[in-house]
């Protein structure tokens, strides 16, 4: 069923009687062409651009609880191209293009909206850091635009600027840097994939991958053996218990990350906004809620919640930069489990078993890269080769040296 | 959460840096592999449930500890000294 206004107008004075469901639930088959392991937002998009750009339709995405159920449906929304390092600004900037046209592209609502980025900087040396960053964004070809002090209070007149302690100096604004909503873009990749003919199995956890002289002829299934020639897995914070399945030990932590909504309010935060001296960024949902978050609790946890010192953190930070949100009450507060990389950087590439390919690492800036990393993964299983704006998104490359260190911390498991 | 140091008591968990899995505490000798440095920096088993790993008492008394605790309920069953358990 194709999704239109009209089609809302008539189904409204039909007493809604004629939607279908988006997907089908079909019973796994015995073999398939392509196996993913993981429906979220990344294991969908990939076996929907496996479909749409290199016509491999006999393909399942098995996921063990129900779609969309892990980190797409649990982030901060965010989409933005502000990337800083070859390697990762051509791929978050092609992200944000598919991004652009995902509504038409998919005939699904995913609410994205370009409402502008506005990363705050309090000091000299941020500045300069920020007016690199925005040369890097304006090289590749996205927009970054840096604002004085004034152009900020332009923008956000409601920050504090009389905090002497955190002084605003400016900000740097990313137009086409905003939010969109998550659940949607994981149904409008399922619904878009299972239209093509991709079955999308729910309830059905991988319990061993079969390898046999080095290539994988399959998975083992809580619903039962199913094989393939091409395995692809893309299950996020459980990345390391998943490839541990074929005998690998990944450069991952997981890590849990707090996020944050309070009740619906009146519009009143246009943009993102981060902090730039203190874990807070925040954004208003189109519902109303104030949806803001910190940083990582650091320390390695699979519990999907947090510890209370990061909640006052977080709390504390926004405070400081808008005082004007702390009547607002907090409606829930939740965790999500991020893998971690030891650079900060994702993994997109083959394994040393044969047809065997994983898609993780996306430390806890995964949702934006949704469409490119599902694209990439596509890419790289068909074809066999990396994608041209995911080519260092390598595997190996913490024993080789090559890292992708964006914030220029070091390669450690404790720094991003 | 909320640590039980062996010399200071239970503390709140401000008190500690985490650092990272017990694998930072077996160093490769002289000469060895770079897969056994990219091991020793970068691989990790990634548990879900009971680990161990080191957190720094930084602001009691900046003694180096193995906790041993499960990364699903966040429970802690064990806290010691690093040094006495180098001994």
């Amino acid at each position: 069923m194709r999704y239109s206004g009209l089609k809302v107008i008539t189904e409204g004075l039909f007493g809604n009687r004629g939607w279908t469901p988006a997907w089908r639930d079909p019973a796994p088959k015995a073999e398939y062409d392509v196996i993913i392991i993981g429906g979220g937002g990344h294991g969908l998009s990939t076996a929907y651009y496996l479909a749409k750009n290199h016509g491999i339709t006999n393909v399942a995405v098995l996921e063990k609880g129900y779609l969309g159920g892990g980190n797409v449906g649990r982030n901060t929304t965010i989409v933005r191209a502000n990337y800083f390092l070859p390697g990762n600004s051509e791929f978050y900037s092609h992200s944000l293009k598919l991004w652009e046209g995902l509504e038409a592209e998919l005939n699904y609502n995913v609410m994205h909206s370009q409402r502008g980025l506005i990363n705050l900087f309090h000091s000299d040396g941020q500045r300069d850091a920020f007016v690199r960053r925005g040369n890097a964004m304006i090289n590749q070809g996205d927009d970054a635009i840096l604002l004085d002090r004034d152009g900020v209070r332009e923008h956000l007149p409601y920050l504090d600027f009389d905090n002497t302690r955190f002084p605003i100096y400016g900000g740097l604004l990313h137009p086409r840097g905003g939010t969109a909503r998550h659940d949607a873009v994981a149904w409008g990749y399922a619904r878009g994939a299972d239209r093509r003919g991709v079955d999308l199995i729910q309830n059905c956890e991988v319990t061993g991958i079969d390898i046999q002289g080095g290539k994988v002829v399959g998975v083992q299934t809580t619903r039962g053996a199913i094989r393939a020639r091409r395995v692809g897995i893309v299950v996020a914070g459980r990345s390391s218990q998943v490839a541990a399945m074929a005998g690998m030990r990944l450069p991952i932590e997981s890590h849990v990350l707090q996020a944050f909504v309070t009740e619906g309010l009146k519009p009143v935060i246009n943009h993102v906004v981060s902090f730039g001296m203190g874990h807070f960024y925040i954004s208003q949902s189109d519902k109303g809620g104030l949806v803001f978050g910190g940083d990582l609790d650091f320390y390695a946890s699979y519990a999907a919640r947090g510890n209370l010192p990061m909640v006052e953190h977080v709390m504390e930070a926004g405070m400081t930069l808008m005082p004007m949100i702390g009547r607002a009450k907090v409606l829930r507060s939740w965790g999500g489990i991020m893998d971690m990389t030891p650079d900060g950087s994702p993994i997109i590439d083959r394994t040393h078993v044969e047809g065997l390919f994983i898609d993780c690492g996306w430390n806890y800036g995964g949702f934006k890269a949704v469409p490119a990393s599902g694209w990439c993964m596509a890419h790289l299983m068909a074809t066999g080769e990396p994608h041209e704006v995911a080519r260092k998104f390598r595997l190996d490359r913490f024993a080789t040296g090559h890292l992708l260190d964006e914030e220029g911390t070091g390669s450690q498991h404790n720094l991003h | 959460m909320r640590l039980t140091c062996p010399l200071c008591g239970e503390r709140d968990r401000r008190e500690f840096y985490y650092y990272g899995a017990e694998d930072y505490l077996h160093r490769p000798g002289e000469g060895a592999s770079l897969a056994e440095w990219d091991s020793y920096l970068h691989l990790r088993d990634n548990v879900a449930g009971v680990v161990r790993d080191l957190w720094y008492h930084e602001a009691g008394c900046a003694q180096w500890l193995v906790v041993t605790r499960n990364t699903v309920t966040h429970e802690i069953s064990g806290v010691e000294l690093v040094a006495e358990r180098a001994k």
